[in-house]
């Protein structure tokens, strides 16, 4: 038992956002799912549902992949030597991790932390060594495989001194599985001089509950960009990751995009804590409500001299009977801070769509190439994989009039 | 006796306008606009600032803003009056807008390639438009004057219109930059460089300065004031006569029976 105090109370207490689930109706998924030793010969559906939040099967132009089916490993490879990939528990054999574990998550913070830390759960651990630099990316992969079972992983990854990585996670549920819960534990160090872009691709089944905890702590002059997307129909989604920047000159972006679609409940919010002089940080989000909820929060704290900061949260809003909120906040506790935000939210456009159904596109057409325009513009470098999900995404959502 | 027999003239319109009211803003622009435009022909129309010049291109363009209260627009014996945007586009009406909206997250290269059945052959020739290093930005956003309507020209190249409504194709475009524009104005109403196409495109030219006029053959003149057609004569003529005397004069002296 890694874990040593008594968090039990903590089991009741729910979240200070999103819609409450009840835990004890899920039963917790086994920790000794099927090995798959070569990704290829995993089952179609695994391989299907990999490919779909951008997890490569072969595992070419990746640095290395780890599989969790429910709540253990399924899969884990290695393509480079400048990084470390395996399972917590194996890591927790392997060396102490005291110094990470618990460190940037409260386990008392809710009754999913609390359920994660009494599991003991297991998760990856990525550690990028020391001045490295590891040059493709490092996939994971969450599955949830049976109904009515909760999925809880506690991931840590590790960028050492001046090392840069970047880290492509997909999660989802098997095909046929209806009501899940998934809860995800993921602290994040970022060394002095390291270097972290975090992409999180969610495409879980239309009656998954995702309860991701994440936070992220930064050293002098490191760097962390985060991406998450959710694009397909869900049950709830609430998650508030946050970044301390502890380090001087450290930074961090987070970028969001986001469709709620009819019945899906997403709070969704990124959090900044500036507690170095010189820390920057800009947090972004793209969100469209079809008619679902759609909450989307930003906060930033100045607690440092110099602090640099913006925020921006512009939501579309194609269609009735949803609720599009957006809480764009600001906190300083220092007279040398400069944070702005901007929010809206609002229709598109009807000029934007006439002037290109002039040129011949159906009112269709334009509206789609409108929205994939406002989506795509929320994430920097956004991988081609990924702007084909969102043209399949508006495709399907049947946005015009 | 010398009978003289006047040869039979065969016009064929391509559009036709009849008694057009059209509303904007909740106010009536245009008060009964009757028009011809012959096919392969080129048309300027004149006329003060407010007189409706804009909305008459965007009533026969189809912009929603523009509510026809009565009358009719045939296009190439078609009624378009109140046929959406993308089937008049398809039929062959294209439109080089003023001040077009930012498209904010829409590239370039993404229309032209969603507009053109040839579009390599577009993008290729961007640079012909100085419009190379604008083909993955986001149409207009931050655009100059010059680079709005050099972007318009290379959207209407793809679109390959037969019927072109060109609203102040110099305005805001600065000294060096209006001979790109005429030219490539040139080319779209004539097809091409070499000017070899069977079928001239019609136009309809909206101008104040009459600069585009150096550039293109323009046939017939029309001003408009207060929302109806008052004057009409051949362009050159009419634009020196709106230099020396004014619309006023011009209209009072012009007059003609439409």
């Amino acid at each position: 038992m890694r874990n040593g105090k008594d968090v039990s109370a903590s089991l009741k207490k729910k979240a200070a956002y999103g819609p409450d689930v009840n835990i004890d109706e899920f039963k917790v998924g086994t920790y000794a799912p099927e090995r798959i030793g070569d990704l290829s010969d995993a089952s179609d559906d695994v391989k299907e549902r990999m490919a779909n939040v951008g997890v490569v099967p072969c595992g070419a132009s990746r640095s290395g992949t780890i599989l969790f089916l429910d709540n253990g490993p399924s899969h884990v490879s290695r393509g480079s030597d400048d990084v470390e990939i395996m399972p917590i528990r194996e890591a927790a054999k392997r060396y102490d991790l005291s110094e990470y574990l618990w460190k940037a998550v409260d386990p008392g913070k809710d009754k999913y932390t609390s359920k994660t830390y009494l599991e003991d759960s297991d998760g990856y651990f990525i550690r990028a060594k020391a001045g490295r630099h590891v040059k493709d990316p490092v996939q994971t992969c969450m599955i949830i495989n049976r109904s009515r079972q909760m999925q809880n992983v506690h991931n840590i990854i590790i960028v050492e001194e001046n090392a840069s990585l970047e880290v492509i996670t997909g999660c989802t549920t098997n095909k046929h599985v209806n009501e899940s819960l998934h809860v995800g534990v993921s602290e994040t160090f970022i060394k002095d001089g390291g270097s972290l872009t975090f992409t999180m691709i969610h495409n879980w089944g239309d009656a998954t509950h995702v309860r991701p905890r994440s936070a992220t702590i930064l050293g002098k002059n490191a760097k962390f960009v985060n991406n998450y997307v959710l694009l397909k129909p869900v049950a709830s989604v609430q998650s508030y990751p946050a970044a301390y920047l502890n380090g001087e000159g450290a930074s961090a972006k987070y970028s969001s995009i986001c469709l709620a679609h009819e019945g899906a409940d997403i709070d969704f919010g990124s959090l900044v804590e500036m507690n170095a002089p010189g820390t920057s940080a800009e947090i972004v989000s793209r969100s469209i409500t079809l008619g679902g909820r759609m909450i989307t929060r930003g906060r930033l704290i100045g607690n440092a001299a110099g602090a640099k900061a913006h925020l921006e949260c512009r939501s579309l809003v194609l269609k009735d009977g949803g609720l599009t909120l957006a809480i764009p906040e600001l906190e300083s506790s220092v007279a040398d801070v400069e944070m702005t935000h901007e929010a809206a939210v609002g229709k598109i456009a009807r000029d934007q769509v006439e002037y290109l159904m002039m040129r011949g596109l159906t009112e269709d057409e334009a509206v789609g190439m409108i929205v994939r325009g406002f989506l795509e513009g929320g994430i920097n470098g956004l991988p081609d994989e990924l702007k084909d999900e969102i043209d399949a995404a508006i495709g399907k959502a049947n946005l015009g009039s | 006796m010398n009978i003289y027999f006047k040869p039979l003239k065969v016009v064929i319109h391509l559009l036709k306008i009849e008694n057009l009211h059209a509303e904007a803003g909740g106010k009536e622009i245009l008060k009964g606009i009757d028009l011809e435009i012959g096919d392969g022909r080129t048309c300027v129309l004149f006329g003060p600032n407010g007189s409706g010049k804009s909305t008459l291109l965007a009533a026969i363009m189809g912009l929603g803003h523009c509510k026809i209260t009565k009358g009719r627009i045939i296009y190439d014996n078609t009624d378009i009056t109140g046929m959406p945007i993308d089937e008049r586009a398809k039929l062959g009406i294209g439109m080089m807008m003023q001040r077009p909206p930012n498209l904010v997250g829409v590239k370039l290269r993404a229309l032209v390639n969603a507009v053109s059945d040839d579009a390599d052959a577009v993008i290729k020739k961007a640079d012909e438009f100085r419009m190379d290093g604008f083909l993955d930005r986001d149409i207009n956003v931050g655009f100059s004057g010059g680079e709005i309507k050099r972007s318009e020209l290379m959207q209407l190249t793809a679109q390959r219109p037969k019927f072109v409504l060109l609203d102040e194709p110099e305005s805001g475009v600065d000294l060096e930059s209006i001979g790109l524009v005429g030219k490539k104005v040139h080319e779209l109403l004539c097809g091409g460089p070499q000017c070899n196409s069977p079928n001239n495109v019609s136009a309809l030219v909206i101008t104040h300065t009459g600069q585009i006029l150096d550039h293109i053959g323009a046939d017939d003149a029309y001003i408009l004031v207060d929302g109806k057609i008052k004057c009409s004569g051949r362009p050159m003529g009419l634009l020196k006569d709106i230099r020396e005397r004014g619309y006023r004069e011009c209209i009072r002296c012009g007059m003609v029976k439409m």
